[in-house]
């Protein structure tokens, strides 16, 4: 009870305020980025849809193009295109086509390649991604932290090294070429390679509960694959934060007192080590974006990274765009939850003003 | 007396001499740098040490397995040797078997002319390390592939000789460009603080928030199809510097504001230096064995991603060979289950991304000397 009220006092609300506040910036930043690196390119998806039909034999004549061009807004200057991009994602009016048709004030624009409004191809996979995501975060964290622990109480044993070396193995292993083995043993010993993330039945029924069991058995090879190409980097800051904290004078005085050995580890040590792994959270969840990307489309996932590559390729900007945009905003999310979590956890941040 | 001596060398010793002396505790750290200074010379000397060239095939070996080295024929030792392959199709199911035809052997020899090259791009030469020579009854054409042969009958061995000059270098080369960049940018943000600071904080802010794949895969696609090896080496080089600087420059400002406030700096500010000298004489130096582990745990970042991407076309391309290059040939489980020779590229990649981090571990360990 105490800790929730503590929870509420003003300090920490104003540096919550504060922190929201400044991550607008960020993201108006981040997507200026976005959009200049969709944009980079050469050519455009009307430039790409010609040649595609050009490949055909059909020629398409350059007034044609031109009018495509216009129709898309692909004519205007490259600022002013994104002002509208930009304009239309944060506000869209009630009084505007889109929200006629979608009932929404967000317009992420259209997918040249799907035909359709972007959201609609984003939300698709959305749910999906941020739950598998979700999964192999915690999966992370349960490997890496007792494997970190362990390595920093028997440092440079061989504990230590085989540990570290079993961490960073699934970090050295590209994660194409692991998840392409892993298939091939699960195929070569239960006679099935598991891809994807549903089963047949469960694309015509859903998933429920009774067939929850063979929807996590096929989340075992991404969580391994995904999983374990981060873990290298959490147990290098866990392992580094602990051997700083059991050095300290306080762990020397809680030995001298008679406290026991697990006890200084876990509940002093381990305390003070935790502030910089959850410091570290935005940053894992960006890798897992990455990681998912490359793995998603060797073991034919349906999250959102096979879309983004597609879409990359076939030049349809704004779903690339709005693919790249919603994963920065959730890393961005990530580390707005982390800096509260700390700020809760660590009262010298609110007052101090806080911050990176 | 001994012991004091060493004591007087211990305070004495530059900090470079500390490090190197707290690196050799750390046995994994060594043996990684050991095993990166084989692979980089290896790199360095492909040309010689690969039997074949980058784009010799041999239409007959197509995905052979690794060659069998014997030693006796016949009853006979007449030391290490091959045999040629033969081909042969089952009339019936038309099945391709391959066999070593056994009626004559190829003795393998060291120092053979072959495929001419340049040595360091300059001074033509055709030694390679070693090779096969004629057959023992004058037959020609068996190929030593000790690693086995690709889909176009290419040796792998070769290839992952010659990939390595790019697998190896690209990051390596990009980490030295973000180094320089992380420097520059982190300690204007750092010694000048104000609004510059709040800008670059953001920036480096936005590009870390965006997830590093994706965003690779967007500036990759910019690059222009069809162009020269070289160029795609520059871009290359250039994304992962442009994605890898943040970092370096994040440590950079910490070490500033700690440091710009040091005695030291203020004397050096009153006596007239300027703010460069100042940066580059007294503060860089303070902090450079911090800025170099930060790089070598860069580094094996890069060269997974350089691997991603050229696995998914999105890097470098055919003709130019890197690992990923290599490992698109592995690309399914038809592959990995009939050709595991073709994942040996694996085994180089996850090796001297092991190394890169082992190193880079006994470097951070070490760079607190008087701990």
């Amino acid at each position: 009870m105490e800790a929730l009220k503590d929870f509420f006092r003003k300090d920490l609300v104003q540096y919550i305020i504060k922190r929201i506040l400044m991550f607008i910036p960020t993201l108006l930043l981040i997507s200026v980025l976005v959009f200049f690196v969709i944009q980079l390119p050469p050519g455009d998806y009307v430039s790409a849809q010609i040649s595609a039909l050009a490949s055909e034999g059909e020629l398409v004549d350059a007034d044609y193009a031109a009018a495509m061009r216009a129709d898309y807004g692909l004519d205007l200057p490259v600022w002013q295109q994104y002002v509208k991009w930009i304009k239309d994602i944060i506000w869209t009016p009630t009084d505007s086509p889109y929200y006629r048709l979608y009932h929404s004030h967000h317009n992420w624009k259209y997918s040249f390649a799907y035909g359709r409004d972007v959201w609609s191809v984003v939300n698709e996979r959305l749910g999906l991604t941020i739950a598998v995501t979700g999964i192999i975060m915690i999966f992370q964290y349960l490997v890496s932290i007792p494997i970190a622990v362990y390595a920093s109480t028997h440092q440079y044993s061989a504990g230590d090294y085989i540990s570290s070396i079993i961490g960073f193995l699934g970090t050295a292993i590209p994660n194409f070429i692991l998840a392409i083995v892993l298939m091939y043993l699960s195929y070569k010993w239960t006679g099935s390679a598991n891809v994807g993330l549903f089963s047949q039945e469960m694309l015509k029924n859903g998933v429920h509960l009774y067939n929850f069991g063979e929807f996590m058995k096929r989340m075992i090879i991404p969580i391994i694959v995904i999983g374990t190409s981060g873990t290298c980097g959490i147990i290098r800051s866990v392992r580094a934060q602990m051997l700083d904290e059991v050095a300290r004078q306080y762990t020397l005085t809680a030995r001298a007192k008679g406290v026991s050995e697990g006890k200084i580890v876990m509940k002093y040590c381990f305390r003070a080590a935790m502030n910089p792994t959850v410091s570290g959270l935005g940053g894992v969840l960006s890798s897992l974006f990455s990681g998912s990307t490359v793995t998603a489309m060797v073991l034919n996932m349906q999250i959102q990274g096979p879309v983004l590559f597609k879409a990359l390729q076939s030049q349809d900007m704004y779903l690339a765009g709005a693919i790249v945009m919603v994963q920065a905003v959730l890393v961005v999310i990530g580390i707005l939850l982390s800096d509260i979590a700390l700020a809760f956890l660590d009262p010298r941040i609110r007052y101090s003003g806080g911050g990176r | 007396m001994a012991k004091k001596k060493t004591k007087e060398d211990y305070y004495l010793a530059s900090q470079w001499t500390l490090m190197a002396r707290k690196l050799k505790k750390h046995k994994l750290a060594k043996v990684s740098f050991i095993i990166l200074a084989i692979l980089y010379i290896a790199a360095l000397f492909a040309d010689f040490l690969a039997p074949y060239g980058l784009e010799d095939f041999d239409g007959l070996y197509k995905n052979s397995a690794p060659v069998q080295i014997h030693t006796v024929y016949e009853g006979e030792n007449v030391g290490p040797y091959i045999y040629k392959l033969t081909k042969t199709i089952n009339k019936t199911d038309f099945t391709i078997t391959m066999s070593e035809d056994t009626s004559e052997y190829y003795k393998i020899k060291f120092f053979v002319h072959g495929v001419p090259y340049k040595i360091f791009g300059l001074l033509p030469c055709d030694l390679h390390l070693f090779g096969v020579s004629d057959g023992s009854k004058g037959g020609t054409g068996a190929k030593i592939f000790l690693f086995g042969a690709d889909s176009l009958g290419r040796d792998i061995f070769s290839r992952v000789l010659l990939g390595a000059r790019i697998s190896l270098t690209i990051p390596f080369a990009s980490a030295i460009i973000s180094f320089f960049l992380g420097i520059a940018i982190g300690s204007v943000s750092g010694y000048f603080g104000g609004v510059i600071d709040i800008v670059i904080q953001r920036i480096i802010e936005v590009i870390g928030a965006v997830p590093q794949i994706p965003l690779w895969m967007a500036l990759s696609a910019a690059i222009p199809p069809g162009i020269s090896t070289i160029k795609m080496y520059f871009y290359m080089t250039l994304i992962l510097s442009f994605i890898n600087w943040t970092g370096m420059a994040r440590v950079v400002r910490g070490k500033f504001l700690s440091l710009k406030n040091e005695d030291y700096v203020m004397a050096a500010r009153l006596s007239g230096v300027s703010t460069w000298k100042i940066i580059w004489k007294h503060l860089v130096p303070g902090f450079m064995s911090y800025l170099i582990v930060s790089m070598t745990l860069g580094i094996p970042g890069s060269i997974v991603g350089e691997t991603s991407m050229s696995y998914l076309g999105l890097g470098i391309k055919s003709p130019a060979t890197s690992w990923g290059v290599l490992l698109q040939e592995a690309s399914s489980v038809t592959d990995v289950a009939s050709r595991p020779h073709k994942l040996i590229p694996i085994i180089f990649v996850t090796i001297t991304v092991l190394a890169f981090n082992f190193l880079g571990d006994g470097l951070r360990d070490a760079a607190d000397p008087y701990k």
